[in-house]
């Protein structure tokens, strides 16, 4: 984590020489690009999340990718491979067993988190070897991100919009009304699982740079503060993407001048995007009503 | 193993003590965790979980007692969840939204503990993450004990009207039952449980010992009562069952021994057959008993 630093570098109000500065270091080169990766799978991931009402599902995914990477240190192996396995593997579980109902659901789900968040203290309390705890694992790092990895991420998140891209107007169907999509023809289950397996890949990936607390914060917010915003589907999946990238990139930039992590920041910035959308829109609606009292309030007057 | 070595623990004093909070909590979240799935609101209790970190994270950064930051923490943000939602029932986004933040302030929170004060403990952050039921003192057991004894008396209390509220919310209303108040109180209660479940199995945890033993109850019961009833008797086995084969075999933790045993008997409820939903003509014959 970073507060292990002595001293955080100074900044100086130069921008570009705070930049040049900045950029003249590797990892947080590699952490930008990174950054934005996970940023725009991220947020149109969480887009569809949203729109098919999936946060619980998806914030189970998003946990159990700690204890995939627990079991990967413990293990001996990559922690990348522990958090696709265990992502992935959630989802399936998830996808498979569902279908009981809402209540059903949710217990299951919440069960499945449980339990593998449990099994992560177990491969820590046993490994017991790791620098720091598992808050690194928890609430995310920036620092030694490789070249290698970027390119990893890259890999998987090209994989993953392509698939998402195919299978988008289907399942955008499917998600604003699945009995008449099914209907109409429409897959909705198979649907729903390769759904859930791409949201478990992005959040393995995701995972990796913001910490297995804090992915669904990168994948929520910016998508309820779009939808907030407008309700036609490509704008509002645009803005999404942008206001992640962007959330992302002043974190990475705050987390770089302090010594605290950086998913507190990305939440931050995220969260107050949010509320000043939340907020512009009362504002708005207040104006509106003020301005233009309608006929039937007359009326009622 | 753990049967043999079953009459040694209970002399210990730091397993009474886990074994009396344990005990206690259990009760309270089998209680609440089974208004939680009947109600389908699981989502804000495990938005409630992360919340307890942050609250007791707030409360050690800035010096006070660890139980008070729990407390005030997640009946706050469960009476702000309340007021989100229509009729005390919040959206699940806006949740996200606002516990995904909160856990970021979290996040914060603890490494402003660790680095501003050095000298006191620095695995504090994580057993508030994944609880330390065996560190338990016997000031604290008796608190806690008290408030999971004060949470299960309210719950009895409210569970007739609440019931009515879950089932049929426009009729209850009609029939002048408070929905609101009720919806507002269960939040609050259920916050309070999850501060109390925080002591014993850890904030990350704890949805485990709310989801789990209700989820097995209302898999293997349809009426009401005697789901409830079953929900917090399993979670008092389980929890029972986590401590001790945690004694039996100390790598392992007790948290992970509780999630582990609440897990298999709900994995266990998939394979009995499951009792009809489906309204038949007649009597419906007694299926799975």
């Amino acid at each position: 984590m970073l507060s292990a630093d002595p001293a955080s570098p100074a900044w100086s109000w130069d921008l570009v020489g705070d930049f040049r500065l900045m950029w003249s270091y590797p990892f947080m080169v590699n952490a930008f690009r990174a950054g934005a990766i996970v940023a725009v799978v991220s947020a149109v991931v969480g887009w569809f999340v949203v729109l098919r009402r999936q946060t619980f599902a998806a914030h189970t995914v998003s946990t159990v990718a700690f204890p995939g990477a627990a079991g990967a240190v413990l293990l001996g192996v990559g922690a990348v491979y522990g958090y696709f396995t265990l992502c992935v593997a959630a989802a399936l579980v998830i996808a498979v067993l569902r279908g009981g109902g809402d209540r059903e659901e949710s217990a299951l789900t919440g069960t499945v988190q449980a339990f593998l968040l449990a099994c992560g203290f177990l491969f820590i309390a046993l490994y017991k070897g790791l620098l720091g705890g598992p808050q690194a694992i928890l609430f995310g790092t920036f620092l030694g991100i490789t070249a290698h990895q970027v390119s990893v991420l890259l890999g998987v998140s090209v994989v993953v919009l392509a698939v998402l891209a195919l299978i988008g107007r289907p399942l955008l169907f499917s998600s604003v009304d699945p009995q008449v999509a099914a209907g109409r023809g429409v897959p909705v289950r198979a649907l729903s699982v390769v759904f859930l397996v791409l949201l478990g890949a992005a959040t393995a990936e995701a995972g990796q740079i913001t910490g297995t607390l804090l992915v669904f914060a990168l994948m929520v917010i910016p998508a309820a503060t779009a939808r907030t915003v407008t309700a036609r589907p490509a704008a509002s999946l645009a803005l999404a993407v942008l206001l992640a990238c962007a959330a992302t990139w002043l974190g990475l930039v705050a987390a770089y001048y302090s010594p605290y992590p950086l998913g507190f920041f990305v939440t931050s910035f995220a969260f107050a995007g949010y509320l000043l959308a939340l907020g512009l829109r009362a504002l708005h609606g207040l104006l509106g009503r003020t301005r233009v009292p309608l006929p039937a309030e007359e009326a009622a007057r | 193993m753990t049967f043999l070595s079953a009459g040694s623990p209970l002399s210990q004093p730091f397993f009474q003590h886990a074994l009396l909070a344990g005990t206690s909590i259990a009760v309270a979240c089998g209680l609440v965790g089974c208004f939680l799935v009947l109600r389908a609101q699981v989502f804000s209790a495990d938005a409630l979980s992360h919340v307890a970190f942050t609250g007791a994270m707030a409360a050690l950064a800035l010096g006070y007692d660890l139980r008070l930051g729990l407390f005030t923490g997640t009946i706050a943000i469960a009476l702000l969840f309340g007021t989100l939602g229509r009729e005390a029932r919040p959206d699940d986004v806006v949740i996200g939204s606002v516990f995904s933040w909160i856990l970021g302030l979290g996040a914060f929170l603890i490494t402003l503990y660790t680095t501003s004060r050095s000298t006191t403990d620095g695995s504090a952050g994580v057993s508030v993450l994944f609880g330390s039921v065996f560190g338990i003192s016997s000031a604290h057991t008796a608190t806690a004990a008290l408030l999971a004894g004060g949470i299960c008396l309210v719950m009895l209390l409210i569970a007739r009207p609440l019931l009515f509220t879950t089932v049929d919310e426009a009729v209850a209303a009609a029939r002048g039952v408070p929905v609101r108040l009720l919806g507002h109180g269960f939040l609050a209660v259920a916050g309070a449980a999850a501060a109390e479940a925080t002591q014993a199995v850890g904030s990350l945890l704890l949805l485990g010992l709310l989801a789990a033993p209700a989820g097995a109850a209302i898999r293997l019961t349809d009426r009401p009562y005697r789901a409830l009833a079953l929900s917090a008797g399993l979670a008092v086995l389980e929890m029972w069952a986590g401590l001790f084969a945690s004694y039996a075999i100390p790598k392992m933790p007790p948290s992970f021994a509780v999630m582990a045993a609440a897990t298999a008997v709900y994995a266990a409820t998939f394979l009995v057959r499951r009792p009809t939903t489906r309204p038949r003509v007649g009597t419906a014959p007694p299926v799975g008993a």
